[in-house]
């Protein structure tokens, strides 16, 4: 044979999958709801995003490439949904500098340090949101509205409606005075929720996931389970007291709960890789989110229990394996 | 009727069968043939003739060399020219029979005639006898002797007769042109093995293969033997899995470690019934068998399905269907999942040759490795139900332990979790050595307990 | 405010006090007895836990050390005999020195030599490649290249020579434990006498192939001709399965069969000086011409045939 001809052990063809394939899946699916939110919040809202996902791919490339020595894997994609899901996070008027430092803790504390994408134990995107939440907390829960595009229905200014929420029945007001009190409609939280940037449509984020689960890149059950145990827990606490607890709309509309639940919750990397395993992954984020929100000082918990969650999943992932052909 | 399948894992490659409308053409005879006798599973045959011996087409010219182990013929007329090793397919030198081809001379005991002989003989052990002294082996890939097969140790009732007509791997027609060509002797066939194993039959063929499915039926009720029936599978590979067979036909699954008997079942490929049917109503010996010479992105002119003559070289065979096209950047035997890259195109063709295949570069030369983003693709697509990440990342620790409590031995090799990495992890590269370590580690321990066993037994009888 | 400060710092002192009381207990309770001769041993090992001995690491062959009735069945081939002086000490043995060795690559069939035959795109493992087939180059026997010997070797005295293709041994580095032979699955690197000074005389080929089919595959191939053999004056070499062999044990390093082999397959290394293969010919030359006189004196009558023969064989070499 002149030709030299390649020889490779079976199988001979591959899939069109690749990592880069997936994370530009999870990119278009961020889409709609980024859309809304630009539309929403205006010009600040895109500088917001851009810095972020600039940052991020900035700091992933000048990492790999001086410090750890290694071929860059800026070309995956990753960096990207890091950075968009960090500014989807973000209050659209915080000064942007903060935004880089979120964008450094994600990349190059949460993610590099480990070994880079699919080595980390914690969420990138989240670990940068919970610092800076931590960090600066009254940029990050002061909200105020920056000019959007188009109008929003109910705005409201200066908290996220479950950090107003706390401090109306911390100063003694129920839910229902409240809710009177500030106008809110809960059919519109579809629509506007009021908070940071991904939060704003509950059901452009939806519409995102439907996306990423007809191309097959994640399952179901991560987020039936979250927002399941979420909204089983506010039943029944509301159910006991409708003046201190809030309701499932409410909770399952608010404070991240959706863009956490789909696309942080769902995250391969730092999720089980069993479906046993992922269903008590999402029940344990559901109820540690609804504990915080109910008895904890942070108005809202989805982060921190995602974060919670994040660590159990190698022992999740030790305990729990698919069943196999012929064992019983 | 609801379509069957097997009940975890599998992927859904481009099924590609684009040599699916060429009609069997008989592949012309070489100069001289090189027969293996390494052709089969088990023992490789020791040979029989010596250089200079004249030979006749479908003379015996090897004998098994072990239980596990089956007669070779000689595919042609003329004589021995050599007994010598010879590099196979994968470069290593294997035992070869050489035979300078003179004419076309047959054994007079073979009945050559096209007539269909549809009366089964009622002996089982003459039928047994014949499908062994005829060398016929499992054709669907794992080369198995058939007789074997279908002898189920005592104690084990065979409960149903598979006939695998799936042909899951993508590109390959060669069983799916015998079944629309010659359905009436596949089912002869499959009707003489239920007579040996008193068991109902079905045969399953997948849905991508309606005119396969159409023809096989319409022999089935002309022919009306007892007990048979055609069911049809989704298009889901690996489907032809033994394994996975059983479990989409008879919902049951063999324990790891088992055999296909354990729960009743008898899997055999539809060309290798059209070779019973050739050794029992023919005595014809198992010297022929059909391939595919197919591949992506080439000219209609280069796609063939052969009936080629076993131990012609695959590179006669390659020249005859008009030379390799100038896009292959890799040849393999076989399949896209399962088949052998072709490192040696001087290699023979073997009774389970069942394709040349050409893939162009951009086809399937591998991506570069990238990290595991933990998706879980691979367990999702593994149709053992195996977490291929995890046996990867076991190996490379060379955990043993773990390697056998999580199963790796239980690996098909079937190739899914490589297929559907998105980060291009040579995963089944590594589970292959895994399951190979393991298997080893396992042996020995059933060779000390069996020694330890046979010792204290001895020890017992010499107190007495 | 400095109440709860004070009762912060005091219940956390009582807590670590007592959790320290567990600890001791626990530790006190559950402690094992070994013999101490084990650590002490251990100590005196390299610790690089690299297996060369044949022991999962170093604790495991003091474990069997102290257990065993002498030290003969064991060998720390990267401590060598300085480590086992020591271990036969405080165990109260007594050892015999053993020559130092070094692992050798037994293949130079470099890129130019050996050409591809066709391209590998499996995984980067020569276990892996061996499995599959018999490799990239026609040659079935040699180097595969993919580097398990480099990933194997814990003192990072291996490493992949990029022109050639072929593993480098850093002899200062090596402590021949022999974990790269053990991952070769062609059976290419063995452990050979270090020699004087570091020097060796070894056949780099393992090819079984005839002759002819050896060179085709590769032009550095030893071919089994046997010259190299038929000149040694220390019957160390020996050719079986188209293959020559030097005993390291009986080689006198006269770098004859060096000079002798038609295809450079007979490597020399750290001599102090370039072989100058045209004086040890003439030097084998003359050797052969006075004994061959010398047989002439003895018996007149039959060396004229001997000589033919001598002559012929000398011709095919």
């Amino acid at each position: 044979m002149d030709k030299k001809y390649i020889v490779s052990p079976n199988p001979h063809i591959h899939a069109s999958v690749s990592t880069t394939s997936i994370m530009r899946d999870v990119i278009i699916a961020l889409c709609p709801a980024l859309i809304v939110s630009v539309l929403a919040y205006g010009w600040a809202e895109l500088l917001v995003v851009a810095v972020s996902v600039l940052s991020c791919v900035l700091l992933e490339w000048a990492v790999t490439k001086w410090m750890m020595k290694r071929p860059s894997t800026v070309g995956d994609l990753s960096a990207v949904v890091t950075g968009l899901l960090l500014a989807m996070n973000l209050p659209s008027a915080i000064p942007l500098w903060i935004v880089f430092i979120g964008a450094f803790v994600a990349i190059c504390v949460a993610k590099l340090p480990f070994g880079g994408i699919g080595q980390n134990v914690f969420n990138p995107a989240i670990t940068g949101r919970v610092f800076l939440l931590v960090s600066f907390p009254a940029q990050m829960t002061n909200w105020q509205p920056t000019p959007g595009f188009i109008p929003i229905p109910d705005a409201v200014s200066g908290a996220t409606p479950l950090s107003a929420l706390k401090e109306a029945i911390k100063s003694g007001s129920t839910i229902p005075e409240f809710m009177s009190a500030n106008n809110y409609d809960l059919a519109s939280f579809l629509w506007d929720a009021g908070a940071s940037a991904g939060e704003i449509s509950a059901g452009a984020l939806l519409i995102g996931f439907v996306y990423l689960l007809i191309r097959r890149v994640v399952k179901p059950w991560i987020p039936i389970c979250v927002l399941g145990t979420m909204a089983l827990i506010s039943v029944i606490f509301h159910g006991i007291n409708p003046d201190v607890y809030t309701g499932v709309q409410f909770n399952l509309l608010t404070g991240g709960a959706m863009l956490g639940a789909l696309f942080m919750a769902t995250d391969y990397v730092t999720s089980p890789m069993s479906t046993l395993g992922g269903i008590i992954y999402g029940i344990g984020i559901g109820l540690i989110a609804m504990m915080i929100r109910y008895f904890g000082s942070y108005p809202e918990g989805m982060s921190f229990a995602i974060l919670l969650m994040n660590c159990t999943v190698p022992l999740l992932n030790m305990w729990f394996h698919q069943k196999k052909y012929g064992r019983a | 009727m609801g379509k069957l399948t097997f009940s975890m894992g599998g992927v859904h490659p481009n099924d590609s069968k684009y040599a699916r409308e060429c009609a069997i053409e008989e592949l012309p005879l070489p100069q001289t043939v090189y027969v293996s006798m390494a052709q089969h599973l088990g023992a490789p045959a020791k040979p029989l003739v010596a250089p200079g011996d004249k030979v006749l087409v479908g003379q015996v010219i090897a004998e098994p060399g072990g239980f596990i182990s089956a007669f070779v013929h000689s595919p042609v007329s003329g004589t021995v020219k050599a007994v010598a090793p010879r590099k196979d397919l994968a470069g290593n030198p294997v035992m070869h029979v050489e035979i300078a081809v003179e004419g076309d001379e047959w054994d007079p005991a073979i009945d050559r005639s096209k007539e269909l002989v549809t009366a089964i003989p009622d002996d089982k052990a003459a039928i047994l006898d014949k499908i062994k002294a005829c060398g016929v082996v499992g054709l669907g890939g794992a080369t198995f002797p058939t007789h074997v097969k279908l002898s189920p140790p005592p104690g084990k009732v065979a409960e149903c007769l598979i006939l695998n007509g799936t042909e899951c791997e993508p590109y390959l027609t060669s069983d799916h042109r015998i079944m629309i060509e010659r359905p009436k002797e596949i089912v002869i066939g499959a009707a003489i093995m239920q007579k040996v194993l008193g068991c109902p039959c079905v045969i399953g063929i997948e849905e991508n293969k309606p005119e396969a499915i159409a023809s096989m039926r319409a022999a089935v009720a002309e022919l009306g033997y007892p007990n048979m029936e055609v069911k049809v599978l989704k298009k889901r590979y690996p489907q032809g899995g033994e394994k996975q067979l059983i479990d989409a036909v008879m919902h049951r699954q063999v324990k790891s470690g088992g055999l296909p008997i354990d729960v009743g079942a008898v899997v055999q490929n539809v060309a290798t019934s059209l070779a019973v049917y050739e050794a029992v109503q023919k005595n014809k010996p198992l010297i022929t068998n059909v391939l595919t010479v197919t591949g992506n992105k080439i000219p209609g002119n280069l796609q063939h399905n052969y009936l080629f003559r076993i131990g012609v070289p695959l590179s006669f065979v390659v020249e005859q269907a008009g030379g390799v096209p100038d896009t292959a950047a890799k040849l393999i035997s076989g399949g896209p999942m399962m088949g052998k890259a072709i490192s040696n195109l001087d290699a023979t063709t073997v009774k389970g040759s069942s394709s040349v295949l050409y893939l162009s570069d951009e086809d399937t030369r591998r991506k570069p490795e990238t990290n595991c983003i933990r998706c879980g693709k691979c367990a999702d697509a593994c149709p053992m139900g195996l977490e291929p990440f995890l046996l990867n990342r076991l190996y490379k620790a060379g955990d043993l332990d773990a390697l056998e409590a999580n199963a790796a031995q239980d690996c098909i090799e079937c190739g899914c979790c490589l297929y559907s990495c998105p980060a291009c992890i040579p995963l089944l590269d590594h589970i292959r050595q895994a399951k190979g370590q393991v298997m080893g580690v396992i042996r020995a321990r059933a060779a000390a307990a069996k020694a330890a066993a046979e010792a204290a037994k001895a020890a017992a009888e010499a107190k007495k | 405010m400095t109440q709860t400060i004070i009762w912060t710092v005091a219940i956390l002192s009582v807590l670590g006090l007592l959790l320290a009381l567990i600890l001791f207990w626990v530790a006190r309770k559950f402690k094992v007895e070994e013999d101490p001769r084990i650590d002490e041993v251990e100590k005196v090992m390299p610790g690089a836990n690299c297996g060369g001995c044949g022991f999962a690491g170093c604790r495991a062959f003091a474990d069997a050390a102290v257990k065993a009735p002498n030290l003969d069945n064991q060998y720390c081939p990267v401590g060598g005999d300085e480590v086992m002086q020591k271990v036969a000490a405080i165990l109260g043995f007594t050892v015999a020195a053993k020559a130092p060795q070094v692992a050798v690559v037994r293949c130079n069939g470099s890129c130019e030599a050996r050409p591809r035959t066709n391209e590998y795109d499996g995984a980067q493992s020569c276990r892996v490649k061996a499995a599959l087939y018999s490799g990239d180059t026609g040659c079935a026997f040699g180097c595969l290249g993919c580097g398990d010997c480099v990933a194997a070797c814990q003192f990072g005295a291996l490493s992949m020579d990029p022109a050639t293709g072929l593993p480098v041994v850093d002899e200062d580095k090596c402590t021949a434990c022999g974990a790269c032979a053990k991952a070769c699955p062609k059976h290419i690197i063995e452990l050979r006498l270090k020699g004087p000074r570091g020097m060796r005389e070894f056949v780099s080929c393992v090819n079984k192939d005839k002759g002819p089919v050896a060179k085709k595959a590769c032009a550095n191939a030893c071919i089994g001709c046997g010259l190299c053999a038929k000149t040694c004056t220390h019957e160390a070499i020996t050719v079986t399965d188209n293959i020559a062999y030097i005993d390291f044990t009986k080689c006198k390093l006269c770098r004859e069969c060096e000079a002798v082999c038609p295809t450079g397959a007979i490597h020399g290394v750290n001599f102090p000086k370039e072989l100058d293969k045209e004086a040890v010919k003439k030097r084998i030359a003359d050797r052969k011409a006075k004994a061959a006189e010398a047989a002439k004196a003895a018996a007149p009558v039959i060396p004229a045939a001997e000589a033919e023969t001598n002559k012929k064989e000398d011709a095919n070499g």
